[in-house]
């Protein structure tokens, strides 16, 4: 027999024997509704989530920016850039990202398949719109399909992430349904929940931004 | 005692004694708590959201036969190429056969227990492969040719001065106290070796079956650099970690973080469902999930010993055990160290070798205590004790509790006992806290009250 | 009420005035007071060290005497949560599983009898120190029992309660694990102990003498500055 005969022979001959039984939720329990009762509040109103997922969002040290158009968007970026001193910017293919891009006045690297690493590692910043934020713990949802990519959220030291009004669910099982939803059958080889910009405390547990991916994540929702 | 038990002895003591590296995991593990608790209290409620996910493990379990096949199913829908490994040798050989058929030289790894556990690093090197470590804490303890000190903080019994020692002598960087320095070092150094990689080999914290998903979770982005740029992509993953739905990962995620990293959800929470596919820019060509056994279905075929499939490795277990606070994870000379490796470890490696692990406990319950899957530890740390009683008594343990046994269920004898105690500590002085002492074991660092001129039995009789 | 009365080895050899002090404390509150003479001790010590067929000889016994019992009392989180909650574990599926029921069910440890079961809290107790309380894990985590020692300290006159860092960390006692583990056990005990005495206090109180023993033994080879005392000697005292 080979290992996966093997091994599902093994575990069918395991669970003949049933559990101990436990101190466990019964059977009739509906297991979303309890979710929804143990979780982190997140308030009724947009006002409020949106509250929430600046707190949380700034918290880990992400910076967050709620303004009402892609004009102040512009505006804060060229203020980065110029503070950062930025060289060249990453970006995919995407209307919102690239009429952003167009105004920086910087090169822009627009990734696709087959791009040049070398160059893409130069780039100083990566823009890119995101599947969702999420209120309850301020992470932002991207995914190979349609933000981009793999690395384009994790290569370049800063990422800069554009979201709209819309696209703020209020928990962590709201965006997985919208996951779900939005990708039903087709799921792309990647969706990552990223909470703040890549970080380690593994010496002496002293926080350090930047580990391996961007030092710095920004956030604009319009 | 066999050499495993004498060496776990041996080196418990000597961390014992390192009273500095006690004092810094010590601290670490304080403030670790102070953190932790905070997170813990913006839950509605905790105690309940524990319950669930106990529930939501055990189901996952019950049905583990579907589950597993089920992702199976959806994995190679979704394009990857599924392995199964029912031991660490076959594991080995299956990473071991990809990379050679693709000519590989440089593999990157993110954070990987199961890779530590069936000592994949070793083996690869063997064969002439060069395995890099990515995860901050890993890459630390690779350079000192050393086991991870713990589950989740591996390199937490180093000060930064050690490690900036380390790095200068390893790869000849300045030295420095700063960590952030020396975090920027090991970014240099590391973000070559993505790109250079031909592979990139990760563990994995859930595998969900209806969508054929892997779930990993980290803080530090080396495990999306580890998925994202070489172009074979593998990730090795023990069978216990299937869960039936994707919406479970909304309590599991948040829960992981907070009991485990003391935050409400971690840096990166990423599922992959296979290689890059059709109009995606980049992503590895190939996917390999590896579904590893190794002992795992001996512990599920214990109707008892298998809650502890249901750990989600957080490590919270290790954190609030003063055993390990006291001796350490080097210590345990196992893979999975603290109460969770003192429980799985002499089942899944042999009660014989590894019983000890069992035994080395005060029986407090702080870990069950914290498990976010509740597991209740230190019951199964008791239930382990009665398998290497019964597998493997020791006689005069066996015969001491015996003759204790009928003792104290005689009156007379407890009463002639208490007597001969009496004259017989009158002698103690002599050999007090020496080897000749019969309660050396204790004498040797504390004092044995005195048998009362009184005992309440005799004080019981004269009052009646 | 009748209160049968359960003295640990321990307690018994070493710490008889804990015992005294309890009976005086119930004849005080006009409970009569039955102690058992035999067994001498739980079984325990063979439980934990996984000799389950040597823990039952004892766990019979001391079974047996129960059974008629209205209540039952055992000044120990230990030996308490030994009867309470293991016993049932061990005779599961035996026929005794009925009985090991019936005696956790009316089992008690006793400031947990005192505050819940009978609802004293005050026993007009008077002790004029700084004292610093220790949870027995037993007490602790398998009893639940963490307010009844706290509530009853309250009450007594003079009594300054300083809780210590990290109170709820075990001493390092552990029953066998403290001779099979010394090294370990004392280094956890002198952790505990560095943690009493910054608190300033003159007492570590507990409702374990077990761990009191362990504390002790530290405390007296050290030459530390701080004394060990089990509740009920406070609350006994007048």
């Amino acid at each position: 027999m080979n290992d996966r005969g093997t091994i599902l022979a093994s575990i069918q001959e395991a669970l003949k024997k049933p559990s101990v039984k436990q101190d466990i939720y019964k059977a009739e329990d509906n297991i979303s509704e309890l979710i929804k009762q143990v979780m982190p509040p997140v308030g009724e109103s947009f006002d409020e989530r949106l509250a929430l997922f600046r707190k949380n969002a700034q918290e880990l040290k992400a910076e967050f920016y709620a303004v009402n158009s892609t004009d102040e968007v512009v505006q804060t970026i060229l203020k980065i850039k110029d503070a950062e001193q930025w060289k060249s910017v990453a970006t995919h293919p995407n209307e919102l990202t690239e009429s952003i891009c167009n105004r920086i006045g910087l090169p822009i690297l627009k990734l696709t398949a087959g791009y040049d690493i070398t160059e893409f590692e130069k780039c100083s910043a990566s823009i890119t719109v995101c599947d969702c934020l999420v209120a309850q713990t301020g992470s932002v949802v991207v995914s190979s399909a349609s933000t981009g990519g793999r690395a384009i959220s994790v290569l370049p030291p800063h990422h800069i992430v554009i979201a709209k009004k819309e696209q703020l669910a209020p928990t962590m099982s709201d965006a997985i349904a919208l996951v779900r939803k939005k990708y039903n059958g087709n799921f792309p080889s990647m969706v990552s929940f990223i909470t703040g910009p890549s970080r380690t405390g593994d010496i002496e547990r002293i926080l350090v931004l930047g580990a391996h991916g961007p030092k710095r994540l920004t956030i604009f929702l319009f | 005692m066999n050499a495993i038990a004498l060496e776990f002895k041996k080196n418990a003591v000597r961390t014992v004694k390192d009273l500095q590296r006690r004092q810094l995991v010590k601290t670490a593990l304080g403030n670790f708590e102070i953190a932790r608790n905070d997170k813990v209290a913006r839950f509605q409620d905790w105690q309940k959201a524990r319950y669930v996910a106990a529930k939501l493990k055990w189901e996952a379990l019950e049905n583990l036969h579907a589950n597993i096949q089920r992702l199976e199913e959806n994995l190679k829908k979704n394009g990857a190429i599924v392995h199964w490994a029912a031991t660490a040798e076959e594991a080995r050989r299956i990473v071991s056969a990809i990379a050679k058929e693709k000519n590989a030289r440089l593999i990157v790894k993110s954070k990987a227990m199961t890779a530590e556990e069936i000592h994949l690093n070793e083996a690869l090197e063997k064969e002439g492969y060069e395995v890099v470590e990515t995860d901050l804490g890993e890459f630390i303890v690779q350079l000192r040719r050393e086991p991870p000190y713990h589950i989740v903080f591996p390199a937490m019994h180093l000060t930064r001065y050690e490690i900036s020692d380390l790095f200068a002598q390893k790869l000849g960087s300045q030295p420095t106290d700063k960590a952030e320095e020396l975090t920027m070092i090991a970014r240099r150094v590391l973000r070559e070796k993505y790109i250079k990689a031909d592979i990139g080999i990760t563990g994995a914290n859930f595998a969900v079956a209806d969508c054929g998903v892997i779930s990993i979770t980290e803080n530090e982005g080396n495990a999306r650099l580890t998925a994202a740029l070489p172009k074979v992509m593998i990730t090795l993953i023990g069978i216990e970690k299937v869960i039936p739905k994707l919406e479970d990962l909304a309590l599991f995620l948040p829960m992981l973080a907070t009991a485990g990293a003391a935050q409400l959800i971690s840096g990166y929470n990423t599922f992959y469902s296979g290689p890059r596919k059709n109009g995606e820019t980049d992503g590895p060509q190939e996917y390999h999930v590896i579904l590893l056994d190794n002992g795992r279905t001996e512990l599920l075929a214990d109707p008892i010993e298998r809650d502890a499939l249901r750990c989600i490795r957080c490590g919270a277990c290790l954190n609030v055990c003063p055993i390990y606070r006291t001796i350490g994870g080097h210590s345990y000379g196992t893979t999975y160290c603290g109460p969770i490796g003192a429980v799985i470890t002499p089942i899944m490696r042999g009660i014989e070798d590894w019983q000890q692990l069992s035994y080395a406990s005060s029986l407090c319950g702080a870990c069950a205590e914290i498990c976010p899957v509740k597991i209740i530890l230190h019951h199964h740390l008791l239930k382990n004790r009665k398998i290497a009683a019964t597998k493997k008594p020791v006689w005069w343990q066996k015969i001491g509790f015996k003759i204790f046994s009928k003792i104290s269920t005689c009156p007379t004898l407890w009463s002639i006992i208490t007597k001969c105690g009496r004259l017989l500590q009158k002698l103690h002085p002599l050999v007090k806290g020496s080897r000749l002492d019969p309660a050396y074991a204790w004498t040797k660092e504390r004092d044995l009250p005195p048998i009362a001129p009184q005992t309440f039995k005799e004080w019981w009789r004269s009052k009646k | 009420m009748k209160v049968t009365l359960f003295i640990p080895c321990y307690i018994d050899l070493f710490y008889p005035q804990v015992g005294i002090s309890i009976v005086k404390i119930f004849e005080r509150l006009g409970i009569e007071v039955e102690a058992l003479e035999s067994p001498a001790c739980c079984g325990q010590p063979a439980y934990n060290t996984g000799y389950h067929d040597e823990t039952k000889e004892a766990a019979i016994k001391l079974m047996e005497q129960l059974k008629d019992a209205e209540a039952v009392v055992i000044p120990s989180g230990s030996c308490g949560a030994m009867v309470k909650v293991f016993y049932p574990e061990l005779f599961e599926g035996t026929e005794y599983e009925i009985l090991s029921k019936e005696v956790s069910s009316k089992c008690y440890e006793f400031t947990a009898f005192l505050v819940n079961r009978l609802g004293v809290t005050d026993l007009k107790a008077t002790f004029p120190h700084k004292i610093t309380f220790h949870d027995g894990c037993h007490g602790l985590r398998e009893l639940n029992n963490k307010l009844p020692p706290r509530v009853l300290l309250s009450k007594v006159k003079g009594l300054e309660l300083i809780e210590m860092k990290e109170a709820e960390t075990c001493c390092g006692f552990g029953g066998t694990f403290s001779a099979k583990f010394p090294i370990i056990s004392t280094a956890m005990g002198e952790t505990k102990c560095a943690s009493a005495l910054e608190t300033g206090a003159e007492f570590i109180v507990s409702c374990d003498s077990s761990c009191i023993m362990h504390l002790q033994g530290l405390i007296t080879r050290q030459n530390k500055n701080i004394k060990t005392i089990h509740i009920a000697e406070i609350l006994a005292q007048q």
